[in-house]
């Protein structure tokens, strides 16, 4: 049981925080790419449209 | 008033849909659900019979009296139906399901003053404990998880609903899925509301903060929320919109989660079907991180991921300016999701709770701080260029501060999850003013910005009845809360400070009773804050009464040679 223990609080304190780092970096270019500013811009004004 | 429901769009969709067919049948979702509420009552009649307790009888024979009038009502409604059922759009433009959206945002209403009422009595019984009248039914323990419930779950839950359904619609520009789901959501969700708000009075708990419903209560709200889940859904993949706008991935990410932590915390075995006593599955500290992996999460989740997609929509919508930056709003959506769900440890510092775990819920808490202050930044400079709004109204204000408050209250709150701040916090009042700064600054400000925004667009009114009220419910409201969370600092941090005094041998300086004591003054002063808070929300009330049987109709865009005609409805 304790090296069971060991094994997942390692396992959780390494690539847990490897994943999230990654999770986040995909988010960030997601976001940032340039490429999709203009669908963004009309994202923002989504709420503003009427039928 | 029988028309309360009724959408102008779903009344002149009637002409149309006769002549479009003539043969009538049942949809799926009639029978089926009428069927089903037909088993349940039958099964209900059989439990209340058998029940071990009469309280557990009692809620047996709601349960069955809803279940017989789901069916009337099902049926009724088939029988006064026109054969086809209403077209999902009407000229081309979306034939919106509205009639759920407003029984949703009148019950919120209704609850919110139940809610704040209950607290202001729990808040006058700490004052003066004679208030509890020397019955169970009133003691605070009871009062206590009612007033937590009904604010959190009947009033804001009921103001997610609506906001959700009005907002996946219009975003989406699509009517939403399901004829009977949509109604089935609603009203469950305040049957299920009754259930347990009843059941606290009659003493039926798990006594887990948040989730004190019992097992039976549960496995309804989970049938509910799956149907929540379902119409969201539906309705997004209906959608005429690519895009999915952000509103919308809060709310989803509200509604799946919430349906994850519920069923997470409510794994229980009940005694018997005959019991409304139910046992988890673990015990001790794996059920304490469990409970507050859950509890936490409710606030992560329910009180903010949901409120920030009325933000997300409401803000912009009131001021009329886009969203001041959107590529902030996926940032802030991604990471206030992935790091929210880690941060519930905090609430078991210095506990049986590994100290790893404690540090990894401290270090996720104040990471926190990021995302939403992100989020704060977002929604007041979407602001910018229309600033001078705030001087002329008050609707829009209310959205504001409630934002501000939203700030203040994502950096005391990781403030208070660091360890050495929290040995003096925690257990103390302090974390009542943090959790109210919260829930009366941000949340219900939010949400009455959002009711007052919802009740003229949704009973097709120019504007609310008088903008003067949403003045004086403002002010009034906001000195009520200026009030409450100042004394609560205050009595906190002497309450704690008191609590670990030492004299010069060694032994503690004063006695429980003391510091109760001591307390006294600032609990009075938290019941003027609620009572202020309270006059505001009957103010509201009013309001949007008046606004919804005022004659005076908006000018209806498709029918603009009409006027006369909806109003005099």
């Amino acid at each position: 049981m304790p090296a069971a223990y060991k094994f997942f609080a390692e396992f959780a304190q390494t690539w847990g925080l490897l994943y999230f780092v990654g999770v986040f970096l995909i988010v960030l270019i997601y976001a940032l790419a340039p490429s999709r500013k203009e669908r963004f811009d009309a994202a923002a004004r989504m709420p503003l449209q009427e039928d | 008033m029988a028309k309360l429901w009724a959408s102008p769009h779903q009344e002149r969709s009637r002409p149309m849909a006769q002549t479009a067919t003539t043969s009538k049948g049942m949809t799926f979702g009639e029978g089926g659900s009428a069927l089903a509420f037909a088993a349940l009552g039958f099964l209900s009649i059989i439990i209340a019979a058998k029940a071990y307790t009469p309280e557990y009888a009692f809620h047996a024979y709601l349960f069955a009296a809803a279940s017989v009038a789901s069916v009337f009502v099902i049926v009724n409604r088939y029988f006064e139906r026109p054969a086809a059922l209403p077209p999902l759009t009407i000229n081309g433009k979306p034939n919106y399901n509205m009639g759920p959206v407003k029984f949703a945002t009148i019950a919120s209403v209704v609850w919110g003053i139940a809610g704040f009422t209950i607290g202001l009595l729990i808040a006058l019984q700490l004052a003066f404990p004679a208030l509890n009248f020397d019955t169970s039914w009133l003691s605070f323990g009871r009062m206590r998880p009612l007033h937590t419930s009904a604010v959190i779950f009947a009033f804001g839950g009921n103001v997610l609903i609506a906001s959700s359904f009005y907002v996946v619609q219009r975003t989406c520009r699509a009517r939403m899925v399901g004829d009977i789901s949509p109604w089935f959501v609603v009203l469950g969700y305040n049957f299920f509301i009754v259930i347990a708000g009843t059941g606290y009075l009659l003493g039926i708990t798990q006594g887990k903060e948040y989730a004190e419903p019992e097992w039976y209560a549960d496995l309804f709200l989970t049938i509910v929320w799956v149907t929540y889940f379902l119409v969201f859904l539906g309705t997004v993949m209906r959608r005429k919109e690519s895009h999915i706008y952000v509103a919308n991935w809060f709310y989803l990410a509200f509604i799946l989660t919430i349906a994850v932590l519920h069923l997470g915390n409510n794994a229980t075995v009940p005694v018997s079907i005959f019991s409304p006593k139910s046992y988890i599955v673990w015990s001790g500290v794996q059920d304490a991180l469990v409970q507050w992996w859950y509890g936490h999460n409710a606030v992560g989740f329910f009180l903010t991921a949901g409120f920030l997609a009325i933000m997300y929509y409401f803000i912009p919508k009131r001021a009329e300016r886009p969203v001041y930056s959107y590529r902030l709003s996926i940032i802030h959506f991604w990471s206030l999701i992935f790091m929210y769900i880690w941060a519930g440890p905090h609430h078991l510092h210095y506990t049986a709770l590994p100290d790893w775990a404690q540090t990894l819920g401290m270090v996720f808490s104040v990471m926190l701080w990021m995302p939403s202050w992100g989020g704060m930044i977002n929604g007041l400079m979407t602001l910018s260029g229309a600033w001078d709004k705030l001087r002329t109204d008050p609707i829009l204000r209310l959205m504001v501060v409630s934002v501000a408050f939203y700030g203040m209250a994502t950096f005391e709150g990781p403030l208070m999850s660091v360890k050495a701040v929290n040995s003096l916090s925690h257990y103390t009042d302090w974390t009542i003013g943090h959790v109210h700064a919260g829930a009366l600054g941000w949340v219900a400000y939010i949400s009455f910005g959002c009711i007052y925004c919802l009740v003229p667009w949704l009973w097709n009114k120019k504007e609310l009845y008088s903008m003067k009220a949403v003045s004086w419910h403002f002010w009034i409201s906001t000195l009520g809360i200026v009030l409450y969370i100042s004394s609560m600092w205050v009595a906190g941090i002497l309450q704690g400070l008191m609590w670990r005094a030492y004299t010069s041998l060694g032994f503690l300086e004063y006695s429980f009773i003391e510091t109760v004591e001591a307390m006294h003054p600032f609990y009075i002063i938290r019941a003027l804050g609620g009572a202020f808070f309270v006059a505001g929300s009957l103010i509201m009330a009013w309001n949007v009464w008046k606004t919804i049987i005022s004659a005076e109709a908006a000018v209806e865009e498709v029918h603009p040679a009409q006027p006369a005609l909806v109003a005099a409805e």
